[in-house]
């Protein structure tokens, strides 16, 4: 029940009521992902510095990475947000049990992108590279620092994918008890949007950490 | 849900929390989403903290009567300035204007019934409590606060044994409460503007917060990244800022400034919105040029992103780099000079009407010019080079943090406290602490620029004999500012008890606030107005729109 008010002319003019405003919604996710998009932007400077400085470090450590692995997640991820958004696609159109399966299926890949980065992870601590681990500091400066950066990017957006799958328990939630319906999916929506932006951030990752080294001739 | 809440009711006597119903008066305010509640929450645990931070001062210009180590360590002193300054910052003026008074005041002006986001509103403060608890409890536990200064520049930062990952911390959740509570800001303003109320029917003080709003959305996040390199290069030691290990450091001065230089803006434009406001109420008359004021702040909030090297002129960078810095540094001074003409000329042939809030205004219009134009000269690089880390840096930035965004968030907390708690304050107490601030500031600042064009250096605990007549005239001018500060502080607890009961609209304001009752009723507007007027019409010295005031009254009686 909005408020309807006039004007000297007896326009009638409905107040926009902030309980139940889908736009503004929309609009605040939408800057929350300006604030996320300066957030990793502060990373990717960072590394084009660097990158700068010591580019052939940086091709030469890049050799390290499993193509493979990163090539995985990027198709998990991928293959994640389409379900995503077919989950919205359901729900508009009021099949609720659709929507609910594709969002478990985001669920089951986001796990899986966390479980690869843990073998992947696994794999570079057991070749002894961590922060500041002495095998990391036997090598250049430009590999420590692709390292730092890796490490720092990597667990950073790992940390959103994990945040990631706490809210879709949440939203199922709301799904299960009827607070997102055919009517009213704005928080579907938005989270959708979130999970491309994160998406969309892992592509970005996997050329600059994975890619660059395969310009010169590849693996050896 | 299930309960009835009186939407009519003073604001003091019925709230909506963010979950449950509380007995508790203590409970109903921690939990409210009352944008107004919030706004006073934000607004105690910020002058407990303002008051610390005075104190440190005070036991600093305490050390500083006299050459050599009196009262400080020399290690504690740094202790000192880091406290005083992080404090100042992170925890008071950042939040500053907008936490108090865009909370508060803003949605009233828009004409909404509350913020896009009550519930996000709420877990910012709380954001902003945690962040404050964990600042208070790093200098209480272990090695203590931080020593490196409130910019916290590496390689120290990452070296020193003092609690410096505590703070970083700290300061991330500050930041995080910071971007939520612009984006709140923006959405509301977007969408929650009464109908009628184009955006160049705002009032001034709403555009302010606005350009600030999208600051905070755009910055924070810069330095948020950063705080959390810092922390990892010393949790993890990832070599980003480490000098031995590849890194840079002067990264981090550049990485810290592309968001503390527009938080410098973050900090000023609420101010100058809080200056509109009173200028235009206390000369009753339309506010001159209200499109260039408008837009100015929005330009200073856009070119203000790109100055930040100038903080950075004598840390190593290219001299093509310095000139374009320093240029584009001159430039923000434009839309800054804009203002200020319009709000003289607003004053020329108004009736002025010197209340309290118009004095501490004016007077601050004196003292910023003095900051701005001091930080003019530091845009120059010759000269930059010469008083770079002296005092007179220290005392440009006092001017305008103090003689600027202090004073008016002062002017500010005289100009609503009347329609926030619907008490007058004690006149006579009000215009003796605003003279004694106004003449202790100068006292406390102006020889620190002699003091520091002769070569004072900054943060340091010891000077040669010849700086201490500076640092004694300095101590006056310090027990001045900190007793006057203090003095309106008491003001507003013993009036908000004992004041004069002051009725809807003491100062004959026209913005939608006036058009309430004092305190506002929980819901604001019973009837939301149609803003079919600009937002500071006079009529012969009156309000000239009274109608919105009329039907509302009658709604909540
Ligand atoms: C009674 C009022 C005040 C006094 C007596 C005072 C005094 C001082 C002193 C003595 C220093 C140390 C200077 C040095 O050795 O480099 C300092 C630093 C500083 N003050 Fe204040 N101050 C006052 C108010 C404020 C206010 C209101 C703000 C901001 C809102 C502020 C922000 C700072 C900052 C950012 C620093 C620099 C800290 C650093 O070097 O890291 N001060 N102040």
């Amino acid at each position: 029940m909005s408020e309807i008010i006039y004007d000297k002319n007896n326009n009638a003019h409905e107040v926009t009521d902030f309980n139940d405003d889908v736009e503004g919604a929309r609009q605040g996710m939408w800057l929350f992902l300006f604030t996320e998009l300066m957030l990793f932007g502060g990373i990717f400077i960072t590394y084009a510095v660097y990158f700068f400085d010591f580019t052939d470090d940086f091709v030469q450590a890049s050799k390290n990475m499993n193509l493979w692995l990163g090539g995985l997640n990027t198709v998990i991820l991928l293959i994640s947000a389409g379900c995503l958004a077919m989950s919205v696609v359901f729900m508009k159109a009021n099949k609720v049990l659709e929507s609910k399966r594709f969002l478990l299926a985001t669920i089951a890949l986001a796990i899986a992108f966390i479980v690869v980065k843990y073998f992947e992870w696994s794999a570079e601590f057991h070749h002894g590279i961590w922060p500041d681990s002495p095998t990391l500091r036997g090598m250049s400066d430009g590999a420590n620092m692709y390292f730092g950066l890796y490490f720092t990017l990597t667990g950073l957006h790992g940390l959103h994918i994990i945040l990631g799958i706490v809210a879709m328990f949440w939203v199922l939630g709301k799904v299960n008890n009827g607070e997102i319906n055919a009517k009213k999916f704005i928080v579907l929506e938005n989270f959708a949007l979130y999970w491309d932006y994160v998406h969309l951030v892992w592509v970005f990752v996997v050329p600059l950490f994975y890619m660059i080294g395969l310009s010169t001739g590849g693996a050896h | 849900m299930g309960h009835h809440v009186d939407e009519t009711a003073s604001f003091y006597k019925a709230t909506h929390t963010v979950f449950g119903h509380h007995e508790s008066k203590f409970l109903q305010w921690i939990f409210t989403v009352d944008h107004k509640r919030i706004g006073i929450l934000y607004g105690i645990v910020m002058m407990i903290f303002f008051v610390v931070a005075l104190g440190t001062a005070g036991l600093m210009r305490y050390e500083l009567m006299a050459p050599g180590a009196d009262f400080f360590t020399p290690a504690g002193f740094n202790q000192a300035f880091s406290l005083h300054g992080i404090i100042m910052i992170f925890l008071f003026i950042v939040p500053g204007i907008p936490a108090i008074f865009g909370n508060i005041i803003m949605p009233l002006m828009i004409g909404a019934k509350d913020v896009s986001f009550p519930r996000l509103n709420l877990l910012t403060w709380w954001l902003f409590l945690a962040g404050a608890s964990i600042a208070l409890y790093s200098a209480l536990s272990g090695t203590g606060f931080a020593d490196t200064g409130w910019t916290f520049y590496a390689p120290y930062s990452i070296k020193t044994d003092t609690n410096v990952v505590l703070i970083l911390f700290a300061a991330f959740l500050l930041g995080m409460a910071s971007i939520f509570t612009g984006l709140n800001f923006v959405v509301t303003i977007h969408r929650l503007r009464a109908p009628g109320m184009g955006f160049f029917k705002m009032p001034l003080f709403v555009w302010g917060i606005y350009s600030t709003a999208w600051i905070q959305v755009l910055a924070t996040p810069v330095v948020g990244i950063t705080l959390l390199l810092a922390i990892f290069e010393r949790v993890f030691g990832i070599g980003i800022f480490d000098p031995t290990k590849g890194g840079d450091p002067i990264l981090l001065q550049h990485l810290f400034w592309i968001y503390s230089h527009p938080a410098v803006y973050l900090m000023i434009l609420p101010a100058f919105g809080v200056i509109s406001e009173i200028v235009t109420t206390f000369s009753r008359r339309e506010v001159f040029g209200y499109h260039a004021i408008a837009l100015s702040s929005a330009s200073i909030a856009g070119i203000g992103y790109l100055v930040w090297g100038h903080h950075l002129f004598s840390s190593g960078m290219s001299e093509t780099a310095k000139i374009i810095f320093s240029f584009l540094t001159f430039f923000v001074a434009i839309p800054t000079g804009i203002k200020f003409y319009d709000w003289i000329a607003t004053m020329y042939k108004g009736s002025i009407v010197m209340e309290a809030p118009m004095l501490l205004t004016v007077l601050t219009i004196i003292t910023f010019a003095i900051g701005g134009i001091t930080g003019v000269t530091l845009a120059a690089i010759g000269f930059d080079n010469q008083v770079h880390d002296t005092y007179y840096v220290v005392a440009h930035f006092h001017y305008v943090m103090l003689g600027g965004v202090v004073f008016m968030l002062f002017a500010g907390m005289f100009y609503w406290f009347p329609k926030v708690t619907g008490k007058m304050y004690n006149k006579l107490s009000a215009n003796i602490s605003i003279w004694a601030v106004f003449i202790g500031i100068n006292f406390l600042w102006m020889p620190m620029f002699f003091a520091g064009y002769l070569g004072m250096p900054r943060r340091y605990f010891d000077y040669l004999p010849e700086f201490q007549i500076y640092h004694q005239i300095a101590g006056i001018g310090a027990v001045l500012v900190i007793g006057s500060l203090l003095m309106m502080l008491w003001n507003f607890i013993r009036s908000a008890k004992n004041g004069e009961e002051c009725g809807e609209n003491p100062w004959n304001g026209t913005t939608l606030e006036w058009h309430l009752p004092s305190p506002p009723p929980l819901g604001n507007f019973a009837k939301t107005p149609y803003v079919d007027f600009r937002p500071y019409e006079f009529e012969k010295g009156e309000p000239k729109v009274k109608d919105v005031y009329q039907d509302t009254k009658k709604e909540t009686k």
